[in-house]
């Protein structure tokens, strides 16, 4: 998912305190910031949620590449608000990964030094106005399918700030599908670009969810400290059973000839997406990878001098008040 | 025609006003400095874009034309907008954008404070719902262009620039004319010119603490409220805004 | 790498009179800036009507290792708990 490809760690600790740990997340309790944890929980996390904020940072890039050609007030400002939102997002797990001992600056660098990883779905481009639609419903959805779960993750920051990112991303998906709603009624070519959008985005969203679990040795660890709480595959089947019926309503065709029914196993069949692309594009050779890491480049070194002198007034008042107060006493 | 031609050209002014500069700032989503400000500003964008929707509606029912807020924003040319010349230049740094921000809202708070009092109802009622969403917009520019003037000697020489490029065209949006006059008679609003002592004191009072010097040129380009010569910038912008409804004509969205 | 703005934890009253409630964090550089930033950043569906914000490094917590005497004594006293006192329908809303 956001968190696609993340091993958990091997640990060497006390096996009373770790089988004490064990217990209380067995028992739904929430570890919080200051409670003894083992080395390999903390560093997973650490990864897990970075890569999770990232991935809202990141994410920002390709709907931003809309918002100065939305083509109306009203969606202009929808899309706005719906981008704001994942940067306020990304703010929430940088935050909480910060209670972890690593700082906002530190997880930036990584990410900006290819150290750390972010979603592969933003990594494809957006290229019409349709793609607004379709992250909003597929990106946005699938987002949501593992977000939610999330929420009662063992880690308390981590689930508290799930909490607030769902109540939030309730209104993207659902943005997402009314602007195609609304432009599968419309001309033949907004129709077009709707299936050109749905073309494009479908493998890339599943995708989201990370290769199979037969294939991630760590998952397991990772279940069991409820970091991650349903397997790879579970995620991306409820996804398919739950879009398939939507895009039928759309009238927008999956582009996968394998997509049937299975009414013994009570689930959609469907077609894996191509892995060795998908491992491509976590390896850097994405569409868009370079340019992603560009762009957050460039703003993190644009607003270098402006952070700086914001502090740097900071403590400049601070200084003047004390000087004040001090010749007040005197 | 039976619209007032003087009052549809208030409300394009004010519209555009928001519009410009509420799509300058939208420039900005997901490039700021730091989180904080990305979302801080994306704030401030949809204030005034949700301001520009209110009055480019009242100008398109005004005028009569069966048009809508939308065909005014995104199917007119660049001598039909009405906006000042200092929203629609580029943002260029975070400096510039801001201290752009804090130069607006200076104006724009006592102009929308006395808006609240015209003799037109939707003047009013569109005023006293913005100036909330001014005082806040104020607040936080001349806050920042505190800090970013004071800050360190890299900050201080950016906003030199900055103050530079943008002084003159700051004198535009307190210059009074025919439109202006119609209006001030009509008590739908004060002349801008009467808002110059206010804006003054504003940024006095604000460059003191930012330690930036009030440049004495009192030179003012003109044309952008009145349409007559906007700058190479704003073709640029309908250009990337309008690409939609232009290429697909008849489409709604 | 250059200092970093510091952190802040944001406690915001709604709109129903209750108390101000943690509701999350963010970076800022003084405290002024910081009740802004939380003013866009936790506000934005209308969530609040006052804000205080408090230096992360200035917040002194409990220990989590002393939860069981902190806390466990109030946990016996159910008393305190108006679902302790069963009282029946007829007497209605109480
Ligand atoms: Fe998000
Ligand atoms: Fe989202
Ligand atoms: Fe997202």
């Amino acid at each position: 998912m956001y968190a696609q490809m993340i091993k958990s760690e091997a640990t060497q600790e006390d096996t009373e305190k770790l089988a004490a740990f064990q217990a209380r997340i067995d028992a739904g309790q929430k570890i919080e910031p200051k409670d003894w944890m083992p080395e390999g929980y903390r560093k997973t996390l650490i990864r897990q949620i970075g890569q999770h904020a990232h991935s809202e940072i990141v994410g920002q890039l390709p709907e931003g590449n809309w918002i100065t050609r939305a083509p109306s007030l009203e969606r202009k400002a929808n899309l706005l608000a719906k981008v704001q939102d994942e940067a306020g997002h990304g703010l929430y797990l940088y935050c909480a990964a910060e209670t972890l001992g690593v700082s906002r600056d530190e997880l930036t660098e990584m990410l900006l030094d290819g150290r750390m990883k972010y979603s592969s779905i933003f990594n494809y481009p957006t290229l019409t106005w349709a793609d607004m639609g379709a992250v909003g419903w597929l990106v946005d959805g699938a987002a949501i399918m593992n977000q939610v779960p999330l929420q009662r993750t063992s880690y308390g920051p981590y689930a508290r700030a799930m909490v607030r990112i769902c109540k939030e991303e309730s209104f993207h998906q659902r943005q997402g599908y009314h602007l195609l709603m609304h432009m599968m009624k419309g001309t033949k070519e907004q129709r077009r670009m709707c299936q050109d959008a749905m073309n494009r985005m479908w493998y890339p969203a599943l995708m989201m969810f990370g290769p199979s679990d037969k294939d991630s040795v760590h998952s397991e660890q990772s279940m069991r400290w409820k970091i991650k709480m349903n397997t790879n595959d579970e995620l991306r089947q409820k996804f398919v059973d739950e879009t398939v019926p939507q895009a039928k309503y759309l009238g927008l065709e999956i582009p996968d000839e394998n997509l049937r029914w299975n009414d013994e196993r009570g689930h959609y069949d469907f077609s894996e997406p191509d892995w060795s692309e998908f491992f491509d594009v976590i390896k850097g050779n994405g569409p868009c990878n370079v340019d992603r890491i560009a762009a957050r480049q460039k703003a993190w070194d644009d607003g270098a001098w402006v952070r700086e002198a914001m502090l740097a007034h900071a403590d400049k008042k601070a200084a003047r008040r004390a000087a004040g107060e001090l010749k007040n006493v005197a | 025609m039976s619209s007032d031609p003087h009052l549809v050209e208030f409300f394009l002014r004010q519209g555009d006003n928001a519009l410009v500069l509420g799509h300058r700032l939208s420039e900005w989503c997901g490039m700021g400095p730091a989180l904080e400000e990305d979302i801080a500003l994306t704030n401030t964008a949809l204030d005034l874009i949700g301001q520009s929707k209110l009055w480019l509606a009242h100008a398109a029912e005004i005028e009569g034309a069966d048009r809508s807020a939308d065909d005014l924003a995104f199917l007119r040319d660049a001598y039909d907008f009405r906006n000042v010349l200092l929203l629609e230049v580029p943002n260029a740094d975070y400096g510039r954008t801001m201290l752009r921000e804090f130069f607006f809202d200076a104006f724009q708070l006592p102009w929308l404070k006395a808006l609240t009092d015209s003799t037109d109802d939707r003047v009013a009622e569109v005023a006293a719902k913005s100036a909330k969403e001014a005082a806040y917009h104020l607040e936080r520019s001349a806050e920042t262009v505190i800090a970013l003037g004071d800050g360190t000697d890299e900050s201080h020489a950016k906003m030199m620039a900055a103050l530079d490029y943008l002084w003159p065209y700051v004198g535009e949006m307190m210059v009074d004319d025919d439109v202006d006059h119609a209006m001030a008679e009509a008590g739908v609003a004060p002349l801008p010119s009467a808002m110059r002592p206010a804006w003054d004191d504003t940024v006095n009072a604000t460059f003191r603490e930012a330690q930036l010097p009030r440049p004495d040129t009192k030179f003012a380009h003109a044309g952008g409220r009145n349409g007559f010569r906007h700058t190479e910038h704003l073709g640029h912008m309908l250009a990337q805004m309008q690409v939609l409804q232009r290429s697909h004509p008849g489409a709604t969205w | 790498m250059s200092r970093e703005w510091p952190l802040w934890e944001v406690f915001i009253r709604g709109q129903h009179g209750m108390s101000h409630r943690h509701v999350g964090s963010l970076h800022a550089p003084d405290s002024e800036r910081a009740i802004k930033n939380a003013r866009d950043v936790y506000t934005r569906r209308n969530e609040g009507v006052s804000i205080w914000v408090v230096e992360a490094k200035h917040i002194a917590a409990s220990s989590p290792s002393e939860k069981g005497p902190m806390f466990e004594p109030s946990r016996d006293k159910v008393y305190r708990h108006p679902t302790f006192y069963d009282i029946p329908d007829e007497v209605g809303k109480m």
